[in-house]
């Protein structure tokens, strides 16, 4: 339980360093800097005041807008600046006409009590007074949705895209694909949450992002239009920067798309935003923007590792080194369903352990694995994984948790079955 | 008296709306098939098109059609598009492969669902052909190479050079199966 | 004819309540079956709220401490389903069915066995939804908007079972909606015209013609879902034609009145309170019935407001902002005409009044994060977060549940013929008002810095106004325990009630004794004077 309250104060200081920014809350800062330091080796009597400081540190992070705990993100991209205007306009007009009528509220009840000895008045209507407060919020209305219209407008001019990237939601992560007319060329990946299951479950300090955190982040060039064809593979999801004002519902069999220009590099992070089952709430999303020249580098790179794949798979692999690589492909693939000890939770998410699929025929293994099961959570996971790391699945959890079946199955014996897809 | 047969008229009639609206609540489903169709809402696309000979090319342009292929949740068969994306003279006949096998060890129906984005350009796009008017039934390690013939319509707005087609693959055995029975 | 009735009302005297549990069971009394819808939500109530502790408890600290994902989805599937379906609408259909006809002087509900038979279905739907909790595979966890295809081909076995409740609860909405539409047009008092009628009647009136036209809506909508879900066919998924966005249209096809149905009756109470203890007569009165007509009418066309991020072409999206941002000027009228209400009147703060004045404070707030979701390019980044949470959690909570306090501690002297406790009423204000704020408040802030809504887990930067929020809410659930007090110490005894309870208070059914006679308006009342208040 002590753990997270330590490490949650890193990304408080990180705000307070891009508050440094601002000379006018600089002094402020370093007070509270100082006072964060001290309280980081805390006893439980000390949280108290980190409380007390709270107010504090949100009062001077304001006027750093790089970040927020309690408003919009400004964002990298035109439209999510000027999405962040347009909720500033509309959030200041609201207050402009909340203090009128709690204020006239506010004094009616100060000066217009029984106790003070007022008597009622008698009047009950008025035309003229019924038609202005009719006739008002309607200018008023107006005077929103003009700039509302416009950003919109904005949001939905066409373009033509430098690139086009399909997102691809499953349940519970998220699949890019880099389209390009050349197949060879195109790159494809799964982006899962990288926060470790000891983290969640509080057996482990929580790291500075957690839960926003993935294996393969989405990679994209800075000023370039990007479009977005999102889709999903099972129940709706919806796809969610919001750095970029970028939100749409991904939607399984249709196709739906959205565009940002991102202006400054950087590591831009959302989550999934609509409810999809169990794990809705560990699918982050996870866009790393660069310059155009680390892109075409990182591409490069994605290409020689799809080569290298190629290789690893073509190798002959003993079985422990299978076993040691099936773990990690357990833990990042399958413990949010079969857990850590491979109990499962049934009846969804049936036990492996003595029994079923991993204690049967070796084949029907294989098959499960890459095709899935209809009708059950369990996906195919050939559309997802390389042959060695299926290979390296398939065979550590036949020889876990004294399954011992003794067996093993090599990468390539599993190439030439998704050679045939 | 006058009372009781006020009641029971007004019963009468709310009732009257009460299954007025659990009927509509079904109209609603064609009446959305229909919005859908008429402004290409969510990107649906319509059936079979005639050629009616009359249709004429649009040479000074040409516009992008990028296909998608997807195979929901444990689909277990191949699916891809011959050529990712075509560009093609607005009014002129084109035709696109898509490639399809089934995997399993058993026979199969499936059934691709097409979708396209922008919305705008969903009436544009008009199929004169397509695997996805029939579903497809494939005995075990079958495959089948199915074409898709397509004109964009003249009329497509100016300012959509790009349109993406996507199809989604679903397995619909149990259901056709069910048919049979 | 005049002595037959008369012979008649006497003959009714002789029957007062029949004794024991039968009373309960086969009553037909307006008032009996009220006071069940009452307790009945009361109960749901705390149901609903221990599901939402449960959320609160979860989300106190990051990490997973108390409930899994698994039983996180299903507590907030629940807590919704059963706030919205359980308390909220129970409670404002018991008010009616208690003062309706007391308002209207009318001796009662014009149907009283079918009103008999639509409370009575709610037990068991609620029972049948709440025993999914111990079924394989859990309770709806899909949400209480229960999206295909997580609610179809995705959902756990319970989904029948879900479906057949929701039928139930339908069915026992529509029975009553239609008993409280034929009173109120049937069985005024002579002389009594509609624009006669106090405004709660009038809200009412319109809420029960809103329930009569969506209620069939949910019950087609789960209909298809069922035969998605049993029978082979694909309303809702692509694979048979079908499309899971067009689940979402017909839901909220429903669900955008349905937001209506549980604050139009609210409008109808604080109309009736702020009123009496400002000693003033309402202000705009025929305003405000136009205005609450229009607001009904308005939810029918602006349904997809919900749905801005699913990919609606550009046309669509500025219909439907412009429709809904409509929305906000007849609310507007409602929330002025409280204002000018109070405005140069001669206020107590007793309890009902306090909670009537923080509905309309905080209802409005609710009504500027409303306004705010309205414009799409925003509503983009606020939807599906923690923001949305707080707008709605804003209207119906310091909306709909205040409103239904207030109610309580207004008309509870008229109920029991006992004053409550003023001061233990007051502090259990005070304590709501405070847990109210601070439970909602913070999650305005969290939303906004992109905390998604439904995730038992969330990022670092949104623990502290987490933590603060669970505090809130422990404090607001358990101040309702309190509120339980209150209300039966008051039925126990206290000081007795005057027949005109407030010394403002203007409506039919002051002018009867309290506690209100097991029989009321047997021959009809006279004076309409006082009936408009």
């Amino acid at each position: 339980m002590r753990y997270w309250l330590i490490d949650c104060y890193t990304p408080h200081l990180k705000i307070v360093k891009l508050g440094l920014k601002t000379k006018a809350s600089m002094l402020f800062n370093n007070v509270i800097v100082l006072s964060l330091n001290g309280v980081s080796q805390m006893n439980n009597l000390k949280q108290l005041r980190h409380y007390l400081l709270l107010p504090m540190l949100l009062f001077c992070q304001t006027a750093s807008a790089d970040f927020s705990f309690w408003n919009l993100r400004k964002g990298v991209t035109e439209i999510s600046r000027e999405v962040y205007d347009l909720h500033m306009l509309i959030f200041y007009i609201c207050c402009v006409i909340g203090v009128i009528v709690f204020g006239a509220m506010i004094v009616s009840m100060i000066l217009h009590r029984k106790s003070l000895g007022v008597k009622p008045a008698t009047f009950h209507e008025s035309t003229k007074l019924e038609v202005a407060w009719t006739i008002i919020p309607i200018v008023i209305l107006i005077g929103m949705a003009v700039p509302a219209t416009s950003t919109l407008r904005d949001m939905y001019e066409p373009g033509e895209p430098d690139l086009d990237v399909e997102v691809r939601g499953y349940q519970w992560k998220w699949q890019y694909t880099y389209l390009n007319d050349d197949p060879a060329k195109e790159i494809q990946f799964i982006s899962a949450l990288r926060t470790p299951q000891d983290e969640i479950q509080n057996r482990a300090g929580k790291g500075e992002h957690y839960l926003l955190d993935v294996d393969n982040p989405l990679v994209v060039p800075i000023n370039k239009r990007i479009r977005f064809l999102i889709t999903s593979n099972d129940v709706i999801h919806s796809f969610w920067v919001p750095d970029f004002a970028v939100k749409k519902d991904a939607i399984p069999g249709f196709v739906h798309e959205s565009w940002a220009i991102v202006e400054e590099p950087g590591v831009y992070r959302g989550q999934c935003a609509e409810l999809c089952g169990k794990d809705h709430g560990f699918m982050p999303i996870v866009v790393h923007a660069m310059e155009q020249e680390d892109y075409d580098n990182w591409v490069l790179e994605k290409q020689e590792e799809a080569a290298k794949v190629f290789e690893i798979v073509g190798k002959s692999w003993s079985t422990d080194e299978l076993i040691e690589k099936g773990e990690e492909v357990y833990a990042r693939n399958c413990v949010a369903c079969h857990q850590t000890n491979g109990q499962g939770i049934p009846p969804a998410f049936p036990s492996l352990v003595g029994q079923g699929i991993p204690v049967g025929p070796i084949a029907e293994h294989i098959d499960i694995l890459l095709y899935g099961r209809a009708g059950t959570a369990m996906q195919a996971f050939g559309q997802q994984l390389n042959a060695a790391e299926i290979a390296a699945v398939v065979t550590y959890t036949r020889n876990a948790w004294g399954n011992n079946m003794q067996d093993s199955v090599q990468p390539k014996e599993i190439n030439v079955m998704m050679a045939s897809q | 008296m006058l009372e009781a047969q006020g009641k029971t008229r007004g019963v009468v009639k709310l009732t009257a709306i009460v299954v007025g609206m659990f009927a509509f609540g079904f109209m609603l489903v064609p009446l959305y098939d229909i919005v859908c169709e008429v402004t290409g809402f969510n990107g649906k696309t319509a059936g079979a098109y005639e050629l009616s000979g009359k249709e004429t090319v649009d040479e000074s342009r040409l516009v992008t059609v990028q296909f998608l292929t997807n195979r929901n949740a444990n689909m277990p068969w191949s699916f891809r598009p011959a050529i990712r994306s075509v560009k093609v003279i607005p009014g002129e006949l084109n035709e696109a492969n898509f490639f399809v096998r089934n995997e399993t060890e058993s026979t199969m129906v499936g059934k691709a669902i097409p979708s396209v984005t922008p919305f705008k350009a969903a009436d544009f796009l008009h199929k004169t052909e397509c695997f996805c008017f029939e579903s497809q039934k494939l005995e075990k390690g079958e495959e089948l190479n199915m074409p898709l013939r397509f004109i964009v319509d003249r009329e497509i707005p100016k300012d959509v050079d790009r349109l993406t087609l996507s199809y989604t693959l679903y397995d619909i055995t149990s259901s056709t199966q069910l048919a049979v029975r | 004819m005049n002595a037959v009735v008369e012979e008649h009302h006497d003959d009714h005297h002789d029957h007062g309540p029949a004794k024991g549990i039968t009373r309960w069971l086969y009553t037909t009394n307006h008032k009996d079956i009220g006071t069940l819808y009452l307790w009945f939500s009361f109960a749901m109530f705390f149901v609903g709220g221990i599901c939402a502790l449960g959320i609160r408890a979860e989300l106190f600290q990051p990490g997973l401490q108390i409930v899994q994902p698994e039983l996180f989805n299903q507590l907030t599937t629940m807590h919704g389903l059963i706030m919205v379906f359980g308390a909220v609408m129970p409670a404002f259909v018991g008010l009616a069915n208690w003062l309706v006809p007391m308002m209207i002087g009318a001796p009662d509900m014009a149907l009283p066995r079918m009103n008999n038979y639509s409370f009575w279905i709610l037990p068991f739907a609620f029972g049948m939804l709440i025993s999914t909790f111990f079924m394989e595979g859990g309770a709806p966890n899909y949400g209480w908007t229960f999206y295909a295809p997580l609610s179809t081909e995705y959902a756990p076995p319970s989904v029948t079972f879900f479906i057949f409740a929701v039928h139930l609860m339908g069915i026992s909405s529509i029975m009553g909606s239609i008993n409280v539409i034929v009173t109120i047009l049937n069985m005024r008092a002579p002389g009594m015209t509609l624009m006669q009628m106090p405004l709660f009647v009038w809200t009412w009136l319109i809420t029960a013609y809103l329930l009569i036209a969506v209620m069939p809506v949910l019950a087609g909508v789960v209909t298809m879902m069922l035969m998605d879900i049993h029978f082979g066919t694909a309303f809702f998924s692509a694979a048979g034609g079908g499309d899971p966005v067009l689940f979402q249209h017909v839901f909220w096809f429903f669900g955008h009145p349905e937001v209506y149905i549980m604050i139009l009756p609210a409008f109808g109470v604080v109309s009736a309170i702020i009123p009496t203890f400002a000693r003033k007569k309402l202000f705009g009165y025929d305003s405000m019935v136009y205005a609450t007509a229009s607001i009904a009418f308005l939810s029918f066309i602006v349904w997809a407001h919900h749905m801005f991020t699913v990919g609606i072409p550009l046309a669509g999206e500025l219909y439907f902002m412009y429709a809904t941002m409509v929305i906000a000027v007849p609310t507007g009228v409602k929330v002025f005409n409280w204002v000018a209400t109070m405005w140069q009147g001669s206020m107590t703060f007793e309890t009902p009044m306090l909670f009537a004045i923080a509905f309309v404070i905080l209802f409005t707030i609710g009504g500027f994060s409303g306004l705010m979701l309205s414009i799409v390019p925003a509503d983009f980044q606020y939807h599906d977060t923690y923001f949305v949470v707080a707008h709605f959690h804003y209207v119906l909570v310091p909306g709909s549940i205040f409103s239904i306090m207030a109610a309580v501690y207004y008309w509870l002297p008229k109920w029991t013929g006992n004053m409550y406790d003023e001061t233990l009423g007051k502090t259990h204000f005070w304590l709501s008002f405070i847990g109210v704020n601070v439970t909602f408040f913070p999650q305005h802030f969290i939303g906004l810095a992109g905390m998604p809504r439904r995730i038992p887990d969330y990022a670092l930067q949104f623990a502290d106004w987490n933590m603060i929020s669970s505090c809130g809410a422990f404090l607001f659930g358990f101040s309702q325990l309190l509120f339980l007090f209150i209300i039966l110490k008051c039925i126990r005894g206290g000081q007795k009630a005057t027949e005109r309870v407030w010394d403002g208070a203007k409506g039919l059914e002051w002018t009867i004794p309290s506690p209100a006679p097991y029989h009321t308006f047997s021959t009809p009342p006279k004076d309409m004077a006082e009936a408009h208040g």
